[in-house]
């Protein structure tokens, strides 16, 4: 692990202001959503439904998968299968040399960004450009997504001026968002115009009829596909559900949940390429089918990428979504990431402070918080924590598990406490930041109860 | 063994037991309760919310008049699926593009959806509109096409968007919407709910990202 969250958290704190004005732009989405879900008066049993729904697709997934395979090709879209993130990179990279090109348009893929594609591709001479607005901003810049709905939220509007003055020719100083994205509009249309391949991710696929659902509000996805002579669409295992009446449940529940919208502004059904185009659908495992066994974690691929977790957590308003150094960040990426690679994100499970409020926005009903916490007993048994977290925690086991040194320690640490303060209340100390430590009792409880018993 | 079957393989071996799945009529019934009264009203103030507009009409000729107000007929290009619109809009789409640097034309001669490139205004009509959410849903057929070449770009390129729809076709709900649906073998569909728009830039609501940056629904009584 090269910087762990507490780190990167406390780079992003640097600037006080931008902190205040992150967590309170998260928080303001956060109440959208919860005015849109108030609208409904059976919000909760939709919840429930979308969630009974999904388990019953993580019960049956081989038969749905296999059933989805049959219809799409039977469609006449072909579909390929990849076990990981070098798998699905190498399809696309085999597409777009059998067609000849060497730049592609993308939208938004969380999935692409898990596997690092726009990487590999450059690598391989090929240019991508991101059509979402959010994701093309990111990407002038050279960062990635920080969240995974709104990409470049950590963003002020000056430094976007500043980028797109470089980048797309804007007046020098203009920090306009309606003449910003108008620039923007213009630089991607001409790349809409120009592409002859087009990667889209995946919202929902359709067992039941081999369809898939690309849900997005700037109409760049469709810009893409419909102009391009091959669309390829990347997408997790576990984005299957059964039927097609089962996105009347999850259509509602998307938008409302990521930006109390209603719906999103194209919620687009492929069923089969347009006349003369090609269509590729990958279907990629990359540790879904791990995840799946752990009993524990499974309910995490229920998932639907809205990002409410993450404008709802007080971490993740805090610290930003580059200090979880994953693709996807907040709370749900926290319970995703360590089963990619334990070692690399043995930290992010201890990014929260399990209040359980991501739980109770999540609209699938993952227990993200309780997984969380989980995580935590799962990293410590298997030797991912830091030093200092297991020697603390031996120390404590120690103390804890003997009367006599519990109440020795106690003792000790009250007076030291009352006779040098210094001790704890300085920066070395962790706890000490933005926080007075209390003012050391003279007695224990235990003391007390001693000598007022009877 | 192929990549497939380790996938599926692995599926079976740490899958949970199957539960199973919810039935959806109870809470698509309470939906269509709560939405189902005045679908009208509620379509419109919903489509209003949501940065597009609804313009009640009665006639064809007044869609025409309204077009003619706000649009700026003969100047731009504006291309309808309508037949009953072709005094504001043009029915046959030729390509007025001159720029030879967009390819329009494929291998093999036939006509490139990048020929709508410069539409100002695309007329289109949708299967119905659904209350809850100010959504039309629309499919391949009716969104036109050049020799004979289905154009799934229509409702996006343009600057602008008219939808005409008969307002006896609301539904209340998005249950409703798949229920209307059944098993239709659409080859393409897709659900507008107002103009194309983004608030990335620092939450700031733009309307008009890459589709377009209007939408109007003519709702026919």
């Amino acid at each position: 692990m090269t910087q762990a969250h507490p780190e990167l958290a406390e780079r992003f704190n640097l600037d006080e202001e931008r902190v205040n004005w992150h967590d309170e732009t998260l928080w303001f989405v956060r109440q959208k959503r919860d005015k849109a879900a108030h609208t409904l008066p059976e919000w909760e049993d939709l919840r429930e439904t979308a969630s009974q729904i999904k388990h019953n697709v993580l019960g049956n997934l081989d038969t749905y998968l296999a059933e989805f395979e049959a219809n799409a090709l039977a469609n006449g879209v072909q579909v390929h299968w990849a076990a990981d993130a070098a798998e699905h990179n190498r399809i696309v990279l085999d597409i777009l040399r059998e067609n000849k090109v060497d730049r592609m348009v993308k939208s938004k893929s969380m999935l692409t960004e898990e596997c690092h594609l726009n990487d590999y591709l450059g690598e391989q001479g090929i240019d991508v450009i991101d059509s979402d607005l959010g994701e093309r901003i990111v990407q002038l810049a050279g960062e990635t997504p920080s969240h995974i709905v709104l990409p470049c939220i950590h963003w002020k509007k000056e430094e976007i001026g500043v980028l797109f003055h470089k980048y797309m020719g804007t007046d020098e100083g203009c920090a306009d968002p309606q003449i910003l994205t108008g620039a923007a509009r213009l630089h991607l249309r001409d790349t809409f115009l120009t592409r002859r391949v087009a990667l889209t991710g995946v919202n929902f696929a359709i067992a039941e009829t081999g369809e898939f659902v690309v849900c997005t509000n700037e109409g760049n996805a469709d810009m893409g596909v419909h102009l391009a002579d091959v669309h390829i669409a990347s997408m997790g295992i576990e984005k299957i559900i059964p039927r097609r009446e089962h996105l009347g449940v999850f259509l509602r529940l998307l938008a409302r949940s990521a930006t109390g919208q209603p719906i999103t502004t194209y919620s687009s059904h492929f069923r089969q390429p347009r006349a003369g185009q090609t269509m590729h659908l990958i279907l990629v495992d990359n540790g879904r089918t791990v995840q799946l066994g752990r009993e524990d974690f499974r309910n995490s691929l229920k998932c639907i990428r809205c990002g409410a977790c993450m404008n709802t957590c007080p971490v993740y308003r805090r610290s930003g979504g580059h200090s979880y150094h994953s693709a996807i960040s907040g709370p749900i990426g926290s319970i995703l990431a360590p089963n990619l690679d334990m070692k690399k994100h043995a930290d992010l499970p201890f990014a929260s402070t399990l209040c359980g409020s991501c739980t109770n926005v999540c609209p699938v009903k993952i227990d993200i918080h309780q997984q969380l916490y989980k995580w935590r007993q799962v990293l410590m048994q298997e030797g991912e924590a830091t030093t200092a977290k297991t020697v603390s925690m031996q120390a404590m086991n120690t103390v804890l598990s003997n009367h006599g040194l519990y109440a020795v320690s106690g003792r000790i640490g009250r007076t030291l406490m009352r006779w040098f303060p210094g001790l704890v209340n300085n920066k070395l100390n962790p706890w000490y930041k933005h926080r007075n430590m209390p003012e050391a009792p003279k007695e224990s409880f235990g003391d007390w109860y001693a000598k007022n018993r009877k | 063994m192929t990549t497939r079957d380790k996938i599926l393989q692995a599926v079976r071996q740490n899958k949970p037991e199957s539960t199973p799945l919810p039935d959806l009529a109870d809470l698509a019934r309470r939906a269509h309760d709560h939405f189902s009264d005045d679908v009208v009203h509620r379509f419109g103030s919903t489509l209003s919310g949501i940065g597009g507009q609804v313009v009640p009409v009665t006639s064809w000729a007044e869609i025409e008049t309204y077009v003619q107000q706000y649009f700026t007929v003969g100047k731009h290009r504006i291309i309808t699926t309508l037949p009953q619109l072709a005094g504001v809009a043009s029915t046959v789409w030729k390509s007025d593009i001159v720029d030879e640097s967009v390819v329009v034309v494929d291998a093999l001669g036939a006509l490139l959806p990048h020929t709508l490139a410069d539409v100002e205004l695309a007329i289109i009509t949708a299967h119905f509109g659904v209350a809850e959410n100010g959504s039309v849903w629309v499919t391949e057929p009716l969104l036109g096409s050049i020799q004979n070449k289905p154009l799934r770009a229509v409702p996006f390129i343009p600057q602008h968007l008219a939808v005409v729809l008969s307002a006896e076709d609301l539904v209340p709900t998005m249950h409703d919407a798949y229920k209307r649906i059944g098993s239709e073998n659409y080859t393409f569909g897709v659900f507008i709910a107002g103009p194309s728009k983004t608030a990335d830039i620092e939450q700031s609501l733009v309307l008009g990202a890459h589709g377009p940056k209007t939408m109007t629904v003519f709702l026919l009584d």
